[in-house]
């Protein structure tokens, strides 16, 4: 039996260790969560100009090799991120980690048969029906995380007693990663509902709305947009963000072929989510929202092209939009600082 | 008269002869910008989003420059040439981002062979907005290919006669849009030349589909697989490589890390972005060529 391990994303760790341990049936190593430590570590090894995820997923690899994981899986993404994994197993063997580097996604697509060969060389004999079966379940399981997630980021700035949404969260995700049928999946599901539904919060109704978009890696992982969600749920926002693994997967394709037809902005797809955060963009200024809030990591080409974009849209609407490129340094304060003034903007936009 | 604007920048360097041909045999007017100076560069820069590529931001100056001068722009958008073979998402993206930043009329075709578009109906789609009959427009196509071949085996092997010089040989491993554009890679070429050394261009080989390879075994951009095609054609006979990049380059910030990493030949990685000063780059270079030499000697 291997140890298999695999970079973070938020908190998909759980999904895709519960698809891992019983399609492939191997030792799944969690991979840590990402601290300044991790960071470092990925800096330290990372090219000059390479964007930030580069820089994340390396450090988490290194700390689990140092774990005593034997095979590394890497996903992919539409941009360069599909092919981050070769250099990245040339930057860990010149460390003299001995492992398997294992990429399930390159040149933007997803291909079954990619994934059966990726399967298969890490375990000849495993079963193709099982697979299937558990692969339903995953799915499943993320379409029911992101829908409690949505929930959450709506309505955890308005919480009454601090941190009631999180325990509930914390404890669905170890229960959720025992589960064993689709149906225990789908009481679990209704039962944490129900749950987080009766959680007591004050909504007042001059609340603001901000929408979040941007690259996805820096979205979705909170560490690497220093938890930017909870300093707006800090001060009473409520949010609304698009990007997550279940939209990315079934809902995206669909929306963004509709989109592309009619809209005057974008044309093309512009690769990974640019074109898609154009649209988002149109639907939160045309939705009520009072401002927009663009996060990317450093150096992402699509994300960058589709700046001028956004801005032009925006304007076209009058609504402001705040851009973030994060990188590696640590500290918050700076981005504290420019919440806070884009926060108290918005306030004063209303009194007007 | 309609008048078409070309751009001296990223595709240029690529499909400038299809271009040029094309038009000239349908009649049809066109300005090419001149070649970069500080001018455009200072417009482009202005222009452009902090973040983006020197190259784009070159290219967007010399839009700035054209956009007054002629009624059409002509911004292409290539994609890929299947998926293995893909471009960087700046390629994507150019079209949307010139026709939002500029109120100009923008004649445009789409490659992306995935989706079946490809360069003969783009140039169709061109010439029908040009009002030009189908009959012209197919002689002009065959002509600018028929010329573009030959061109490119002109270069081609003038760049494989050089090659086996009795000079001291380096490979200049870069997009054509960076080695050839004078704030960019030219100033490099010219110091090199300077000083007696045969200048071999990666871009200038008959690398076809894998070549590179070798070096690197999951690679989808095209272009970066030709220069590596490149490297791997030239291995035997160079005595150094220099990689030039533009600052902030997706594709070769991870290329170049890995190509370093794998071969054995003296190299040197230049990253290029837009201060105009020369003398930190003229030492590298120097010191560089001096460890060429003398390695050459022993």
């Amino acid at each position: 039996m291997y140890n298999v391990s695999f970079p973070r994303m938020g908190d998909y760790d759980v999904p895709a260790k519960f698809l891992l341990t019983h399609v492939l049936n191997v030792n799944v190593i969690s991979p840590p969560k990402i601290t300044e430590r991790t960071v470092e570590l990925g800096t330290k090894y990372s090219p000059e100009f390479i964007c930030t995820p580069f820089k994340y997923t390396l450090g988490t690899m290194i700390e689990c090799l140092n774990k005593g994981a034997e095979i590394l899986i890497q996903q992919g993404g539409g941009c360069r991120y599909g092919y981050y994994s070769e250099l990245q197993e040339k930057i860990l063997k010149d460390l003299n980690y001995e492992f398997k580097m294992v990429n399930l996604v390159t040149e933007g697509k997803l291909r079954i048969k990619r994934i059966n060969r990726c399967f298969k060389k890490i375990n000849p004999k495993y079963s193709k029906i099982k697979a299937i079966y558990y692969t339903f379940i995953t799915i499943k399981m993320i379409k029911y995380m992101d829908k409690i997630d949505e929930y959450i980021r709506e309505n955890i700035g308005f919480e009454i007693k601090q941190g009631s949404f999180e325990n509930i969260k914390e404890e669905m995700l170890i229960k959720f990663g025992k589960v064993r049928s689709y149906h225990e999946l789908k009481v679990l599901y209704r039962n944490y509902l129900n749950r987080i539904r009766k959680v007591k919060i004050y909504k007042p109704d001059d609340r603001l709305k901000v929408g979040i978009i941007g690259e996805l890696y820096t979205v979705m992982e909170p560490y690497s947009n220093y938890f930017l969600e909870k300093e707006l749920a800090k001060n009473g926002i409520e949010i609304k963000r698009f990007t997550n693994v279940d939209y990315l997967f079934f809902k995206k394709g669909k929306r963004m072929r509709k989109y592309l037809k009619k809209n005057k902005y974008v044309k093309y797809s512009m690769g990974a989510d640019a074109a898609d955060n154009v649209a988002n963009t149109e639907y939160l200024c045309t939705h009520g929202y009072d401002g927009i809030i663009h996060i990317k990591s450093s150096f992402c080409t699509p994300e960058i092209g589709a700046m001028s974009l956004i801005n032009k849209v925006a304007d076209k609407y009058g609504k402001p939009v705040l851009f973030f490129t994060f990188d590696t340094q640590s500290s918050t304060a700076g981005i504290k600082t420019r919440l806070e003034a884009f926060y108290d903007m918005l306030e004063m936009r209303r009194k007007i | 008269m309609d008048k078409v604007g070309i751009a001296r920048g990223l595709f240029y360097y690529y499909y400038g002869d299809i271009w040029k041909k094309f038009f000239d045999e349908l009649n049809v007017e066109y300005e090419i910008s001149p070649r970069t100076n500080r001018q455009i560069m200072d417009m482009g820069l202005k222009k452009a989003n902090d973040e983006m590529c020197l190259s784009l931001k070159t290219y967007l100056g010399h839009i700035c420059y054209l956009k007054d001068r002629c009624t059409y722009l002509l911004v292409p958008r290539i994609c890929n040439y299947n998926s293995s073979n893909q471009t960087c998402t700046n390629f994507w993206a150019i079209y949307d981002i010139v026709n939002n930043l500029f109120d100009k009329k923008v004649l445009t075709y789409n490659i992306d062979l995935d989706k079946k578009e490809t360069l003969k109906k783009g140039l169709f789609r061109i010439g029908t907005t040009l009002g030009k009959s189908k009959l012209d427009i197919k002689k002009a196509y065959i002509k600018a290919m028929k010329h573009y071949y030959d061109n490119r085996k002109k270069l081609i092997d003038d760049n494989y006669k050089r090659l086996n010089s009795k000079k001291i040989k380096i490979l200049i491993v870069s997009h054509p849009y960076n080695t050839y554009d004078d704030m960019i890679g030219g100033n490099i070429v010219k110091y090199l030349k300077s000083n007696d050394i045969e200048v071999i261009f990666s871009d200038r080989f008959d690398t076809f589909k894998n070549s590179g390879v070798k070096l690197s075994k999951d690679l989808y951009f095209k272009y970066s697989k030709e220069s590596l095609g490149g490297i791997v054609k030239s291995y035997d006979k160079i005595d150094g490589i220099i990689f030039v990049s533009s600052f902030p380059c997706a594709p070769d910030s991870l290329v170049n890390e890995l190509v370093i990493r794998k071969i054995k030949k003296p190299c040197i990685n230049i990253i290029i972005d837009e201060s105009e000063a020369f003398t930190a780059l003229e030492t590298r270079l120097e010191s560089f060529i001096d460890m060429i030499r003398r390695n050459a000697y022993v």
